[in-house]
């Protein structure tokens, strides 16, 4: 509506370095941790040892008389004040959801889950006190395992009477997307090909640099939770719905946040626990976790089976895909929990035309941390799945990934597309991605030289992994919510208040956690409303200060709250331009407004709007009628998901003797749309793409039969540093596809690059080494697996149950009893 | 995390360190470089009483040539043995492996004597102290005694220094001129090795000196492939064929990162890699 669509846009597009920068790297911030009220009492929590137990009894004596201890609390000690962890998203109506006490009285279900709190002068004497806690267990079998659970002989939850959650399932031909999978299934069987393979998402860990911390104040007629979280909206609301605390009373802040990956989109006890604590005490308390806490009792990530069922006909053109998930909720339904694999249901078929597809997911229960989001929630398995799918089927085609891929895809004309999901894909350009990536990959080269290293039998063996992917983001239209059962909507809130002196201030629900909002979003106000980059303000993560939002997660923030910022700009300026008219002297319609500034067409006359602001507060010169302010606020729900894209081309190499793998080269090629600030989103494609190799290559939660983390230090959970990693070759398509659902043109890219790269990876080592009869390598690809799974056939190395996972119908690829 | 509270003590010389590891015994325990005391503290692995800090004496610190052999005192940092011209030029391996410790800064608060009175199987510098014959100089209340490199490491952890004695050298016998190499086998570069070989020939081969990392319980010797290669010619197929041997005689740990017959395969061929570049083939 704005004439500011017609002018050059200054600030988007641009590679601002990040306004935040400089208090984050110089620690002139207040993370959680650094805040320190008067009277501030600190807890210690007493965690579980046993993965699953009856508790007998507590003895909290010695505790008590050690030196400063104020207080230790049990559950018994609590009544309906503790609360309680929510599931926000129950993913059927018979959904069987264990009750989540944040301290359970009676029974534990995870090693780490809490038993006590101790309340102490210092964090140093609760740690101390915390020791002296005695508490009596009743040990209970536990599950440990996604094949363990599916045989319901050990119960994670007795009183459940079964490890099953729920089922969710999609069929194109149910809905009418499609046609029946089944049916082309047999139809292959008989006269095409059919792939079968079974896939494992190991689970991860989203290891934030910044530990959990979470500081509450009750001595102020609202009572104030500071907390390191992704989400003080959501936060707020589930406060006041479980612990009897009007909402109105409560304000919760997100200070400077470092990182969460999906690891703070929690709802968890330890801020649940300190919340009743203040109330109990009437003191301010503050509760910060040790990494090995975090490691164990910070909800994990991914953890499916995936059986998979793909056919084709004989030149490769897919004809249905059939999805069967197992995938492990832990020891309770957590926030998304459930929720998560489902968010995958969607994009299994990519960016395919897959012209039927079924899909099933199956959750359950163990006795295990419980999961939930992590980066790509959902859409990384899927991805994973359909592209490593595509690349055996290439093989059995006997044709070049790429080339199996392009048989398939939706080609640029064809959009807007439905798909088999029923997912309105917006626009695209697979066609155009692939051909940049390949160029700037060496495609070709790497090819020869791959079967040069072949022909000469060569001990370092060169493989190429393609990933084509698509993801849904953006979350999301609140009615597709509604829809899914989910506990709350998609939109989101945004403010602009111009200051008496003519700055602006912009309120934002959506709550960064290290994504840079305050850059990108001052860069797309500059731009739309005329001013200075600098004079822009952005506020967030502070219910006081942002009273509304859906917080920040799914790639959303400004697909979302993006869109809703540029419409409270549009309103100001439609509220300016009656006051400029005014103040003018002259027809509102024969106003113009650009950079920042309206002007009287074919005359030298006008006011910018700084001016406006100050006259505004002057309030000495105004048209009847009108209300004497030009802040707006405006809320956005979006109508559609969007749909980045991308092809994504890795080079490994393969030490065939040792299994060691190395990256040797990396191309991605993401179209996302309108980029408003390409420093920030090659930081977002840059970490991203880590986290998913770090998948591929490293990170692995294991927990022991018992159902004990084994993985819980960072000496054994493995995460890659800049020393493990290349640099990556970070390219964009030269005319983007741009969204048509929101103004600015912008697709999602926080999770892009975890989405794309895993499958990328795997299939590059696979690649490498297909000739010598391997056709998987199980997550993480350690290069005792690789080493196993070239050895296999050849009785070098004998092959571990994981290593080499082999489809058989009833039969996980576990080991036995195993976690993982 | 918060380690159980101790008391700290930073003597400025051995004898007041003695002194007080002989009043508090096997209630303290000694800081050196930190980077396992710490962890282990934080954590609550452990919880001594008394922490007796070395780094106030300065003594300890510092490399030094002694005629046959050059001296690395036990407080000086990896960084600093990694760099100097007298362990470069004649105890090369141990350059190569003070290298390869963790990170940067780990190499520079690490301490050569604290990482070797550790005793952690996965360290580094062990194998290469054991394959050069290292001599370790532990005072006590009753004066200084030497331990040679066999006699050092007892068992996971363990060593010959007693509860009241100190690491305060450990002297290196010269190698000049001898080829080095310490291949380090990781998935990432920060991680302790999952196996290591510590390997120096002398000439292209007269005679190799060869010690792996994590192999054991202890740094061991892979005395039947130094056996196989003395003599031999630095040929590829002949130093593979004497690395085949390399994994006799060890009894390496199954974990996460591998399974103890993976392991027995890395340490052969990773022996004949680091031989190999030793020998600068």
């Amino acid at each position: 509506m704005t004439a500011t669509q017609d002018r050059p846009a200054a600030e988007i597009g641009k590679d601002r370095r990040r306004k935040e920068d400089q208090r984050l790297i110089t620690g002139r911030t207040r993370w959680t941790d650094n805040i320190t009220l008067p009277g501030m009492l600190h807890l210690a929590m007493v965690r579980s040892p046993f993965a699953h137990a009856n508790i007998t009894s507590i003895d909290t004596e010695a505790a008590k008389a050690s030196p400063n201890v104020v207080a230790v609390l049990s559950g018994k000690d609590f009544g309906e004040e503790l609360g309680a962890c929510i599931n926000a998203w129950p993913i059927t109506p018979d959904q069987k959801t264990p009750a989540h006490s944040p301290m359970p009285a009676d029974r534990v279900a995870f090693a780490g889950e809490i038993v006590a709190v101790v309340v102490a002068r210092t964090a140093a004497e609760a740690r101390d006190a915390a020791e002296l806690v005695d508490v009596e267990y009743d040990e209970l079998p536990a599950v440990v395992g996604i094949k363990n659970a599916l045989k319901d002989e050990v119960l994670a939850h007795p009183d459940l009477g079964t490890n099953k959650s729920a089922l969710w399932v999609f069929d194109s031909g149910e809905a009418g997307t499609g046609t029946d999978a089944e049916a082309a299934i047999t139809e292959a069987r008989a006269n095409g090909i059919v792939i079968e393979r079974e896939y494992r998402q190991q689970r991860l860990i989203p290891a934030f640099m910044e530990p959990r911390s979470v500081v509450v104040d009750p001595t102020s007629e609202q009572m104030t939770m500071w907390s390191a979280t992704q989400i003080p909206h959501i936060l707020r609301f589930a406060l006041a719905a479980t612990t009897g605390v009007p909402e109105s009373k409560i304000r919760v802040i997100a200070p400077d946040v470092g990182g969460g990956f999906g690891g703070k989109l929690q709802a968890t006890p330890e801020e649940w626990i300190a919340w009743a604590v203040a109330r109990r005490l009437a003191k301010p308390v503050k509760y910060t976790e040790t990494r090995s806490e975090s490691l164990m009792a910070a909800h994990h990530g991914r953890d499916q089976v995936q059986t998979l069922t793909l056919a084709a006909d004989k030149d490769g053109k897919v004809t249905g895909l059939k999805v069967h998930l197992d995938a492990d909720l832990g020891s309770y339904v957590a926030i998304v929990g459930g929720g998560v694999p489902v968010l995958g249901a969607f994009m299994f078929n990519a960016i395919y035309k897959f012209p039927a597809y079924r899909f099933e997911c199956q959750t359950v229960l163990t006795n295990t941390t419980f999961t939930d989001a992590y980066r790509g929630a959902g859409r990384p398995e899927a991805t994973y799945a359909i592209e490593r799918l595509m690349d055996e089927l290439a093989a059995e085609v006997g044709v070049d990934p790429l080339e199996i891929r392009e048989r398939n895809w939706i080609t640029h004309e064809e959009f807007p597309f439905t798909t088999v999901a029923g997912l309105e894909y917006d626009t695209g350009n697979y066609e155009a991605a692939t051909a940049k990536a390949k160029a700037s990959f060496g495609y070709d080269e790497l090819r020869r030289e791959q079967a040069e290293r072949r022909e000469r039998g060569d001990r370092v063996q060169l493989g190429i992994g393609v990933s084509t992917f698509t993801e849904m983001c953006g979350l999301a239209p609140s009615r597709v919510l509604g829809s899914l059962d989910y506990g709350a909507g998609g939109w989101e809130s945004a403010s602009v208040r111009l200051t008496p002196l003519g700055k602006v201030e912009v309120v934002t629900g959506a709550s960064a956690h290290g994504q840079g909002h305050e850059t990108a979003f001052s860069q797309i106000v500059a731009d739309r409303l005329g001013v200075p980059f600098e004079d822009v303000e952005v506020l967030h993560g502070d219910t006081q200060v942002a009273p509304k939002g859906l917080d920040t997660y799914g790639s959303r923030s400004l697909v979302v709250g993006g869109e809703a910022l540029v419409k409270a700009v549009d309103k100001v300026i439609d509220k300016a331009k009656v006051l400029a008219a005014h103040l003018l002297e002259a027809n509102a319609d024969d106003l113009d407004y650009a950079d920042g500034r309206f002007t009287v067409r074919g005359t030298d006359q006008g006011k910018a709007i700084q001016e406006l602001a100050t006259a505004t507060f002057a309030g000495h010169d105004y048209p009847e009628g009108m209300e004497l302010s030009l802040d707006a606020d405006a809320t956005y729900d979006p109508v559609n998901f969007n749909y980045p894209h991308g092809t994504h081309l890795c080079a490994m190499e393969v030490d065939t003797e040792t299994g060691a793998v190395k990256m040797r080269k990396y191309t991605c090629c993401d179209d996302i749309g309108t980029i408003i600030n390409p420093l920030i989103v090659a930081g977002q494609v840059h970490g991203g793409l880590v986290q998913g190799i770090a998948q591929a290559l490293w990170e692995e939660a294991v927990h022991d039969e018992a159902g004990t983390l084994v993985s819980g230090s960072f000496v054994d959970y493995l995460l890659p540093t800049s020393a493990d990693t290349i640099s990556f070759d970070v390219v964009h398509t030269d005319e983007p596809s741009i969204c048509t659902t929101n103004t600015l043109g912008t697709k999602g890219v926080g999770e892009a690059g975890t989405i794309a790269s895993t499958p990328a990876v795997v299939n590059a080592v696979v690649d490498a080494v297909r000739h010598l009869g391997v056709n998987d390598v199980q997550m993480p690809c350690t290069p005792e697996r690789v080493w196993r799974a070239i050895h296999a056939n050849d009785g070098d190395a004998p092959t571990p149950a994981d290593a080499m996972p082999h489809f058989q119908e009833g039969s996980l690829n576990q080991d036995e009893g195993a976690g993982a | 995390m918060i380690p159980v509270k101790f008391d700290y003590l930073a003597p400025t010389s051995v004898e007041e360190a003695l002194s007080a590891l002989g009043e508090h015994g096997d209630e303290a325990k000694i800081l050196a470089g930190g980077q396992s005391l710490l962890p282990v503290l934080r954590m609550r692995l452990n919880a001594p009483e008394v922490v007796i800090d070395l780094g106030g004496i300065s003594s300890l610190r510092g490399i030094r040539d002694d005629g046959d052999a050059i001296v690395i005192g036990a407080m000086t940092t990896h960084h600093d043995v990694r760099d100097h011209e007298l362990v470069k030029e004649h105890v090369l391996l141990i350059s190569k492996a003070a290298a390869e410790v963790a990170d940067s800064q780990i190499r520079h608060r690490g301490t050569f004597g604290g990482a070797l009175a550790h005793a952690d199987p996965a360290g580094d510098l062990g194998a290469p102290a054991l394959a050069l014959g290292a001599q370790f100089v532990i005072a006590g209340a009753g004066g200084t005694r030497t331990v040679e490199a066999d006699d050092f490491f007892v068992d996971l952890f363990e060593t010959a220094i007693g509860d009241d004695e100190i690491l305060t050298e450990v002297r290196i016998p010269k190698h000049t001129g001898w080829g080095a190499h310490y291949e380090k086998f990781v998935r990432v570069a920060h991680q302790w090795p999952i196996v290591a070989v510590a390997a120096t020939v002398k000439g292209s081969i007269d005679e190799a000196k060869i010690g792996l990392t994590n192999m054991g319980s202890t740094p061991l010797r892979a005395r039947a492939t130094e056996a196989a290669l003395a003599g031999a010619s630095a040929t590829e197929d002949g130093v593979r064929a004497a690395a085949e041997q390399a994994a006799e005689g060890t009894n390496p740990p199954s974990d996460l990162n591998g399974a103890a017959d993976y392991r027995q395969h890395l340490a052969r061929v990773l022996t004949g890699r680091a031989v190999l570049k030793a020998a600068g083939v």
